[in-house]
C-alpha cells in the first residue's frame, strides 16, 4: 500500500509580494514554502502511515530546486520522493499539469490498495483544480475538501467539509482525496533523525525522456502548448490609497460606508 | 575558511527557527514572569530530537556535532533564551557521558537523555569553588562492602538542578591531591541521599531554574564513576570548553533576535512623520549592531570548528564566549534603546532579553576568567 | 458524431450550472444567471440556459428564468438527489457533449469547485477558477480595465473583435489580477466567486415564459463510486481570531459601558454575517475580555477581510497585530488617534452612537444586495 502525496512549492504570499513592472510576479524575490494545504495532505498520509506502516511518496512537478522541498517532506516522514521536471512541462495550466502528474503516478504504477492525496488548492493559484483533474485522468473516484480520512481494508471514509457543515463519504481504493487545512490541524515538524537521512532516501527525477512513453504524455496535452487556457492579460489593481476619513458621524456616514464596502465587494 | 552549511544543516536551521517561533516564543514571556522551567518546551524538544542533537544515532541522538548543536541553540535563543540555554546546558551531560562513559553507561543513560525527555545537569560549582575547581569540597568515599561511593557536599548554581534526573557530579576522591584527586559520577535523582536545595531567584533567564544540590551520604554505585578515578578535573575542563561555545551560541542568537526586533520596530515606529529608520542616528546603531553580531558569529563558528577538529580548544572557546556575550549585551542594549519607552516595558521582549543577555557574561566562567584563559596563552 | 472540444465553431449558448441543496436554489444561482444574461447579450445569437440537476426539482426551474434564463434544462434523477462528483459530472458531461454550449459557468462553491475541474478534464477543455469578472465584448472589457487596473488601456492595441470569454480572477492573494482565455477549446468554463456578481431584479413575467426542457440521464452500475453516508449541518462554530474573516475589536473607548460596548461589537459582527470580537490589551488586562480575544499579543497577527476598531487608539503593538487586515475601519472620538493612520475608512465619533448606525446600515446593505 502506498500513498502518493502531490505537493507544490509556492511563493509565500503572506509575506511581501513583489510584482514586476509587466504585472507578473517577481518570484525570485520571494521566499518559497510548501503549499499549506499540501502539507496537511502529507500529515494525513503520515498519520495513516503511523497506523499501517504504508509507504508515502511525495510527488511534485517543478524546477530542479524543488528538490529541497521534497527532502523536507522526507525529513517529515515520507519514504521517498519524485520530482517531475522538464522544459517540455513548463507553462502548463491545471489541465496540462494534472496530465503530467497523472502520468508520473502511472509511471510508478497505481496499485489496488493505493491512494493519492493532494492539498485542496495552492495559495499561488487558488484554483483547486489539479486534484480533481488528476483523479479524472487516472479514472479514480475523488473526494475533495477532506478533513478526516480513515481507511479500513480497501474502504475509505472521509469527512468532507461543506460551507455550512460536512458530509461523510465512503469510497474504495484506489481513490484521490484533496485535503484542507483548518485551525486545529498542524503538520508535524521534520524530525532531526529525518533531516539527517533526508538526502539518502530514494529520490527520482522524471523528465520528459523518462515519461514520454506514458499514454498520458502527448505533446499537445502538456506544457504551454498543451494548455487549454492562456493568460490574456495580467495586471495590478490600482494601489490601495491611503485611508479616508468619512465626514460626519451620523446615519448618512454609516450608509456611505456600507455603500463603499458594497462597491468593494467587501460585504 | 568555508563556514557554509550543508543542505541538512540548512534544513536543521530552518526546523529550529520554525520550532522556536511556533513553540518557544509564545511561552517566552510567561516562563520569564512565572520563573518556571519550560517542562512543556523541553518535552517538545525531546520529541523532535533536539535533546540529542550532538549524540550518535546508536544512542538515540540525531548524529550531529558541535555545529548542529550551535545551530539549534542559536535559533532557540533568538526567541527564548531560557529554552535555548536549557538545551545548551542539558547537552553537557550526554556529551560528557558520551566522551568518557563506558559502553554500559552510554547504553543505560544516553537514550534517556537524548530521546527520553529526561533532563540532564552538570554539577561542578560549589560555594567555595567557582571557576577555581580546585576548591571543590564535595567528597566521594568508597565503601567496599557495597561497592559504592558515598558522596557528601553541596553544589550551587546548578542549572536544571531541581529538575534533572541524570546528573554528572564532580567530587574529591583524593582530597589531598587537589584537582588531581577529583572524579566524576553519574548520579540519578532517585539515589538515596540526593536532594536539591533552594531555587535561586535570578535577575534573568528565569525559565531556567538554578538550584543548590545537597548530597548527604548519597550512595552512588562504583560502576557509575565516569571515566577514570582522579581524572575528573580534565573532564570538567573539557566540558567547560564545550559549554563556553554553547554560551557563545546563546549570545549570538540573543543578539540576532534583538537586532531583528530593532530593525522591525525602526521600520514601523513613525516619529516626525517618518519611520525612525530614516534617522541617521538609528541607522548607525543598526549598522553597528549588525557588524558586531556578524563578528561574534564568526568567532563563535571559529570555536565550533576548533571544537570539531581539535582536542583542546580552550582559547577559541574563551574568545568566542568573551566576545559573543559582550556583543549580546551591547546589541540588546541598543535594540532596547531604539525601542525607547516601549523597550523598557515588560510587554516587549527586549527588557527580558536585556536581563537574559547579562548572564552570558557571567556563567560558565565570567568574562574576566575568559580573559585570564586567553592571556595565559600570550603571557608565559 | 463524437464530441470534439476543438471544433469551436460547433458550440453556442451560455450555460449556468445551477446548484440546488435540499430542494432550494442557492443565491449563487441567481448571481450567475444574472451575469450569464449579460454575457448572452454580448454574444450575438446566444441563449442563456440554466442547467438544473437534482431529484424532484423541476418546480424550481422557472424561478431561474425570472433572473434572465431563456431556458432551463432539468436533469431530474434519483441518483442526483444528493451531490456526488461522479453522478453530477456524468450528467453534466453527457449533456454538454450532446448540446455543445460555448460557455459554462459554475458557482465557486465547495460543490462547484469539486465538479467543474472533473468535467473540464473529461471534456478536454479549459477551466478558470474563482473568477470575479467576466466579459465577452471587448468594449466592456477595456472599460473594466480602465477602472480596475493600472494598465494604459488606451495606449495599448487590442483586438476589438475578440469574442473569447475573458475571465478575470485575482491571483497571489489579490496582489495580481489575471485575465484568462480559452481560445482553442469549447466549452469555455469558469467557476465564479460567490457574492461578487450582482443579482438582477426578479421578473415574474419572464419567469412564467421560461422554457423548461427535461433531459434524461441513464446511470449504469459503476458510474457512481462514492456513497454519501450522512450530511450534517454544523452547529455554530467557535472561530479564533487568527482564522476569522471578520473581526470587530474594542478598546478603552468602551470603558463607560463595558458590557454595552462588547454587545455592540458582537452585533456588528453579526451584521457582517458573523465574526469574532477582539480587544486591545487594555480590555484584556482589565478583565473585560478573556485573553484569547487579545489582538496585538506578541507573536500573533490577525489578517481578516474586515477589521473594525471601536474605541481603539492604536498602540504600535496593536497595529502590528492587525495592520495586515484586508480592510480596516476605525471609529474613535479622538481625530488624532494613531489608528486612523492605517484605517481605510475612519469615522470620528462616539462608538456608542456610531456603532448602532453601522449595524443598521450594513445589515440593510447586505440584505438588499
Amino acid at each position: 500500500m502506498r500513498i502518493f502525496v502531490c505537493v507544490k512549492q509556492v511563493p509565500d504570499t503572506s509575506g511581501t509580494v513583489a510584482v514586476n513592472e509587466d504585472g507578473t510576479l517577481n518570484r525570485a524575490s520571494m521566499e518559497t514554502i510548501i503549499n499549506p494545504d499540501d502539507l496537511i495532505a502529507m500529515e494525513q498520509a503520515l498519520q495513516i502511515k503511523d497506523e499501517t506502516g504504508c509507504q508515502v511518496t511525495a510527488v511534485t512537478m517543478g524546477p530542479p530546486p524543488a528538490e529541497g522541498m521534497l527532502r523536507e517532506l522526507v525529513a517529515m516522514g515520507a519514504d521517498d520522493a519524485i520530482l517531475i521536471s522538464g522544459r517540455e512541462f513548463g507553462g502548463s495550466d491545471t489541465f496540462a499539469t494534472s496530465q503530467i502528474i497523472a502520468a508520473g503516478i502511472t509511471h510508478v504504477g497505481l496499485q489496488e490498495d493505493d491512494m493519492v492525496f493532494c492539498g485542496r488548492q495552492a495559495i499561488d493559484g487558488d484554483t483547486a483544480q489539479v486534484g480533481p483533474q488528476i483523479a479524472e485522468k487516472l479514472g479514480l473516484p475523488q473526494i475533495s475538501y477532506a478533513s478526516e480520512i480513515t481507511k479500513e481494508g480497501n474502504e475509505v471514509t472521509v469527512k468532507r467539509m461543506l460551507e455550512d457543515g460536512y458530509m461523510m463519504i465512503k469510497t474504495k481504493t484506489p481513490c484521490l482525496i484533496t485535503c484542507i487545512s483548518d485551525q486545529d490541524k498542524k503538520a508535524r515538524y521534520m524530525s532531526l533523525a529525518g533531516i539527517k537521512h533526508s538526502y539518502e532516501s530514494p529520490y527520482q527525477i522524471f523528465d520528459f525522456e523518462e515519461l514520454k512513453d506514458e499514454p498520458l504524455i502527448q505533446p499537445d496535452k502538456i506544457g504551454l502548448k498543451g494548455s487549454p487556457t492562456n493568460i490574456f492579460k495580467s495586471f495590478t489593481p490600482p494601489q490601495k490609497g491611503i485611508g479616508e476619513m468619512l465626514e460626519g458621524a451620523d446615519m448618512k456616514t454609516a450608509e456611505t460606508l456600507a455603500a463603499k464596502l458594497l462597491e468593494k465587494h467587501a460585504i | 575558511m568555508d563556514f557554509s552549511l550543508t543542505k541538512e544543516q540548512e534544513m536543521l536551521k530552518k526546523l529550529a527557527a520554525q520550532f522556536a517561533e511556533e513553540e518557544l516564543e509564545p511561552m517566552a514571556q510567561e516562563i520569564d514572569e512565572q520563573h518556571v522551567f519550560p517542562v512543556e518546551n523541553f518535552a517538545k524538544m525531546a520529541k523532535q530530537g533536539f535533546t540529542g542533537v550532538n549524540i550518535p544515532e546508536e544512542y538515540g541522538g540525531a548524529g550531529g556535532g558541535q555545529l548542529e548543536k550551535a545551530i539549534c541553540v542559536e535559533e532557540f535563543c533568538k526567541k527564548c533564551m531560557s529554552s535555548g540555554a536549557t538545551l545548551s546546558i542539558h547537552l553537557m551531560a550526554p556529551e560528557t557521558i558520551l566522551k568518557h562513559g563506558t559502553k554500559e553507561q552510554k547504553e543505560k543513560y544516553l537514550p534517556q537523555l537524548t530521546k527520553g525527555g529526561v533532563l540532564g545537569a552538570f554539577a561542578l560549582t560549589e560555594p567555595s569553588a567557582g571557576t577555581d575547581a580546585a576548591g571543590v569540597r564535595t567528597t566521594a568515599v568508597y565503601d567496599e562492602a557495597t561497592d559504592e561511593y558515598i558522596l557528601n557536599g553541596t553544589k550551587c548554581f546548578i542549572t536544571g538542578g531541581s529538575r534533572a534526573d541524570i546528573l554528572v557530579i564532580f567530587a574529591m576522591t583524593e582530597p589531598k591531591l587537589g584537582t588531581k584527586g577529583m572524579s566524576a559520577f553519574i548520579v540519578e535523582r532517585a539515589f538515596e541521599g540526593f536532594d536539591h536545595g533552594k531555587i535561586e531567584n535570578k535577575m534573568g533567564l528565569n525559565g531556567s531554574e538554578t538550584a543548590e544540590l545537597v548530597l548527604e551520604d548519597c550512595r552512588v554505585p562504583a560502576k557509575n564513576m565516569l571515566g577514570k578515578k582522579n581524572k575528573g578535573f580534565g573532564m570538567a575542563m573539557g566540558a567547560l570548553d564545550s559549554a563556553r561555545v554553547g554560551v557563545a551560541a546563546q549570545a549570538v542568537g540573543c543578539a540576532e533576535g534583538a537586532l531583528e526586533l530593532a530593525v522591525q520596530y525602526a521600520s514601523e515606529r513613525v516619529q516626525f512623520g517618518k519611520p525612525i529608520n530614516r534617522l541617521q542616528g538609528i541607522q548607525w546603531y543598526l549598522a553597528e549592531m549588525k557588524t558586531k553580531t556578524e563578528a561574534a558569529k564568526a568567532l563563535m563558528l571559529n570555536a565550533v570548528y576548533a571544537a570539531e577538529t581539535k582536542k583542546r580548544y580552550s582559547i577559541e572557546a574563551s574568545m568566542a564566549k568573551l566576545f559573543c556575550s559582550q556583543t549580546a549585551r551591547e546589541v540588546v542594549n541598543l535594540a532596547l534603546q531604539i525601542h525607547g519607552g516601549y523597550g523598557y516595558m515588560h510587554d516587549y521582549p527586549l527588557e527580558r532579553m536585556y536581563r537574559d543577555a547579562k548572564l552570558t557574561e557571567i556563567y560558565e566562567g565570567t568574562s574576566e576568567v575568559q580573559k585570564l584563559v586567553i592571556s595565559r596563552s600570550l603571557v608565559k | 458524431m463524437a464530441f470534439d472540444s476543438s471544433k469551436i465553431e460547433e458550440f453556442k449558448d451560455i450555460w449556468v450550472f445551477c446548484e440546488e441543496r435540499n430542494g432550494e436554489l442557492m443565491r449563487t444561482d441567481f448571481e450567475l444567471i444574472s451575469e450569464g444574461r449579460k454575457l448572452a447579450d454580448e454574444r450575438e445569437g446566444a441563449q442563456l440556459v440554466g442547467l438544473l440537476l437534482g431529484h424532484n426539482v423541476e418546480g424550481l426551474a422557472k424561478e431561474l428564468g425570472g433572473y434572465g434564463a431563456d431556458k432551463v434544462i432539468v436533469i431530474d434523477e434519483p441518483e442526483l438527489e444528493v451531490y456526488t462528483t461522479d453522478a453530477y459530472a456524468k450528467a453534466i458531461v453527457d449533456c454538454i457533449e450532446d448540446k455543445k454550449p460555448e460557455v459554462v459557468l459554475y458557482g465557486a462553491t465547495n460543490y462547484g469547485r469539486d465538479l467543474a475541474p472533473r468535467c473540464a478534464a473529461r471534456l478536454e477543455t479549459g477551466l478558470t477558477a474563482d473568477c470575479t469578472h467576466l466579459d465577452i465584448d471587448m468594449n466592456e472589457y477595456t472599460d473594466f480595465l480602465r477602472k480596475a487596473s493600472t494598465l494604459d488601456v488606451d495606449g495599448t492595441k487590442w483586438d476589438m473583435d475578440d469574442v473569447n470569454l475573458k475571465m478575470t480572477r485575482p491571483a497571489f492573494g489579490g496582489h495580481l489580477m489575471a485575465t484568462i482565455i480559452c481560445p482553442r477549446f469549447r466549452p469555455c468554463m469558469s467557476t465564479v466567486r460567490p457574492g461578487v456578481m450582482q443579482k438582477r431584479e426578479f421578473d415574474q413575467a419572464k419567469a412564467d415564459a421560461t422554457e423548461v426542457e427535461r433531459y434524461h440521464i441513464e446511470f449504469k452500475e459503476g458510474d457512481i463510486n462514492t456513497q454519501v453516508q450522512d450530511v450534517v449541518k454544523a452547529t455554530k462554530k467557535i472561530v479564533d481570531l487568527i482564522g476569522a474573516d471578520i473581526i470587530v475589536s474594542v478598546g478603552r473607548g468602551i470603558a463607560k459601558d463595558i458590557d454595552g460596548g462588547i454587545k455592540l461589537a458582537e452585533q456588528l459582527t453579526e451584521a457582517f454575517g458573523g465574526g469574532v470580537v477582539g480587544g486591545s490589551r487594555v480590555t484584556v488586562d482589565s478583565g473585560w475580555l478573556s485573553k484569547d480575544h487579545q489582538v496585538g499579543q506578541t507573536g500573533k497577527t490577525v489578517h481578516p477581510k474586515i477589521y473594525v476598531a471601536l474605541g481603539i487608539s492604536g498602540s504600535i503593538q496593536h497595529k502590528a497585530g492587525m495592520q495586515e487586515s484586508d480592510l480596516i475601519i476605525a471609529v474613535n472620538k479622538d481625530e488624532n488617534a494613531p489608528i486612523f493612520e492605517i484605517a481605510d475608512y475612519g469615522i470620528c465619533g462616539d462608538l456608542f452612537k456610531v456603532t448602532p448606525m453601522l449595524i443598521k446600515a450594513i445589515s440593510e446593505a447586505r440584505a438588499n444586495k
